[in-house]
């Protein structure tokens, strides 16, 4: 048993691309329109950013429960072959396979529901047979027995999602990230953090510990109900669209740093956006996190006036710590300079939406 | 000689307090090199320490160092004493004594930060609350890194950067640990400017 993909289907939407070698992966113009632009003003600064998770604006990435977009199928592919090189990318310690069922059922019901025409669900009892049409797949197994999926029902199901995933069991008054999956992580291992309690797996995160952002965020989270979900934004920036900026390869994209000039950076210099959304999984208990990664070049942006003269002010005006954490301190001068000549001083309209220019 | 002082640096750092005797069922304690020196002044501090040693199980190796206290804590006259000749050859015999182990028991760790990591995670696998386990860190500070590339562990690391025992990448050393792997995090320093390697200074002794 395996999970061979055998897309095809709907290849005019999906876009056959590479995160890796020679990085063909671009937006097309609707989806540049649509991508997540995390500022809505022109400075930025760690807080407690949390809001509910409803359905958005349409045809925002806001929209669905699980945001399918034109680089499902290419990412799907490139998530095997991380997987294929390091399968300590996704672990699961003995407790939670409970939360990764909880968590398959969670994404193929939203999936059937918000994208019918892409995957559908079919349940007789215990027994379903799940269709995802773009990847080329047709299954039937037994719900919550594990010898009838070629994975772990975590595994199985993100192998067929966009964006990582952790499981946090709740225990002693906090979180414990005792499973996940990573190949598209901000320069964080999955590996050495499964295992860690909230404030641990957070420690080298900069000024936020003296905030007291991740006390009241735990708070926050230790109340979250069952069908509440709630989402927030996290940014960084990554030298060419690899998703895949692990710690454990940084020795191969590492050198990437260094290869920006002025003439090169509007199309290698990407923002990173992570759409995190957390849910409250029914029979675990357990919370879901989900880190959607968003990849759009400086050029791309750019093409967004309001974006551009906010990307420039917030990358000119970060603040140091956050600009060392975030790896791009010793580019952030080139990219100012870069930046700058999209930048006419006029006033940004607040909120991230991009007709308000 | 006390409690090795541990610079306050970051969340995921593990802390030490002195040992203090608790009452329970079984004490497990297990020590290297200085380490020896916390379980007796821990001795010290109760009125009974008889009776805490008649269902004590002291397990004990010699420090990274070379500090060897073996006869000091053999001649407490703990009802089972071993002495194992490294941590990794204490390890298993932990484990083993740890399946026999009920909730009630009292767990105490004391020396290197090796010592004590490895012996906490054997203990929290087998599903002891963490408030049943005390830790003091004595002597020797040298560390056990994970290089995040290769995932060799380096034992005894003294020097940052240091050259990764497994892969030969150098490595600098972060205050970031897991305690499921009982091990601070090593990062390749020159990734971004291969070559570009600083020169090593003794930051663990
Ligand atoms: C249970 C869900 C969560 C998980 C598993 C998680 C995990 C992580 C991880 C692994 C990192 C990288 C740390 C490193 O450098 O090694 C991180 C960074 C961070 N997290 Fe979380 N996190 C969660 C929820 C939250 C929430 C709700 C907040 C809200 C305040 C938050 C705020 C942050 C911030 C501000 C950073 C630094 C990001 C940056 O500057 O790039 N996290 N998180």
């Amino acid at each position: 048993m395996s999970l061979d993909f055998k897309p095809g289907a709907f290849n005019d939407f999906f876009r056959e691309e590479t995160f890796r070698g020679d990085f063909t992966y671009r937006n097309s113009p609707h989806n540049i329109r649509r991508f997540p632009f995390p500022f809505d003003r022109d400075d930025y600064m760690y807080a407690v950013n949390m809001e509910p998770h409803v359905p958005g604006r349409i045809g925002s990435v806001f929209e669905k429960t699980f945001d399918v977009d034109e680089h499902y199928v290419a990412e799907m592919i490139d998530r095997a072959k991380v997987l294929a090189d390091d399968p300590l990318r996704c672990q699961s310690l003995p407790h939670m396979t409970l939360a990764g069922w909880d968590l398959l059922e969670l994404i193929m019901e939203s999936k059937a529901r918000d994208y019918p025409e892409w995957f559908s669900l079919e349940k007789n009892g215990n027994r379903w047979r799940w269709i995802n049409r773009p990847l080329g797949i047709d299954h039937s197994f037994t719900f919550l027995d594990e010898a009838t999926l070629p994975y772990g029902p975590m595994e199985y199901i993100t192998r067929q999602t966009q964006g990582d995933f952790t499981l946090q069991d709740e225990r002693e008054g906090t979180l414990w990230m005792d499973a996940g999956i990573a190949t598209s992580q901000a320069d964080w291992s999955v590996d050495f953090d499964i295992g860690m309690s909230w404030h641990e797996w957070h420690a080298p995160v900069p000024l936020a510990h003296e905030m007291g952002i991740f006390d009241r965020a735990l708070k926050f989270l230790l109340k979250l109900q069952h069908g509440a979900p709630v989402r927030r934004f996290n940014w960084t920036m990554t030298v060419n669209p690899l998703l895949d900026t692990a710690p454990e390869t940084y020795p191969k994209w590492g050198p990437t740093k260094t290869s920006l000039t002025q003439e090169n950076l509007g199309q290698k210099q990407h923002l990173r956006v992570e759409l995190q959304t957390l849910y409250r999984l029914p029979r675990s208990n357990a919370i879901a996190f989900d880190i959607r990664c968003y990849l759009a070049s400086f050029d791309e942006l750019m093409t967004v006036p309001k974006w551009a003269r906010r990307l420039h002010r917030v990358v000119r005006d970060i603040h140091p710590d956050l600009a060392t954490y975030k790896g791009f301190i010793r580019n952030q001068p080139a990219m100012v300079e870069w930046l700058s000549k999209y930048d006419d001083g006029k006033p940004t309209s607040p909120g991230w939406w991009p007709e308000e220019a | 000689m006390t409690l090795t002082p541990v610079e306050p640096t970051i969340k995921s750092r593990p802390v030490y307090a002195p040992l203090e005797p608790r009452p329970g069922h079984l004490h497990l304690i297990i020590a290297d090199g200085e380490g020896a020196d916390a379980v007796t002044d821990m001795l010290a501090k109760t009125s009974d320490a008889g009776q805490l040693l008649a269902s004590a199980h002291l397990m004990y190796c010699p420090g990274p160092n070379g500090t060897d206290l073996t006869e000091r804590l053999r001649a407490l006259g703990a009802l089972q004493f071993f002495r194992a000749p490294t941590i990794p050859a204490l390890l298993p015999r932990l484990k083993r004594v740890l399946v026999d182990a009920h909730m009630g028991s009292q767990f105490y760790l004391a020396g290197t930060e090796g010592l004590c990591g490895q012996a906490e995670t054997a203990i929290m696998q087998t599903g002891f609350p963490a408030s049943a386990i005390q830790k003091e860190h004595r002597g020797s500070t040298v560390r056990r890194v994970q290089c995040v590339h290769c995932k060799g562990i380096t034992e005894n690391v003294a020097t940052d950067p240091f050259q990764c025992s497994h892969c030969g990448l150098s490595l600098f050393v972060r205050d970031h640990y897991s305690r499921r792997l009982a091990a601070f995090q090593g990062v390749n320093i020159d990734a971004e400017d291969p070559g570009d390697v600083p020169p090593s200074v003794v930051r663990f002794k």
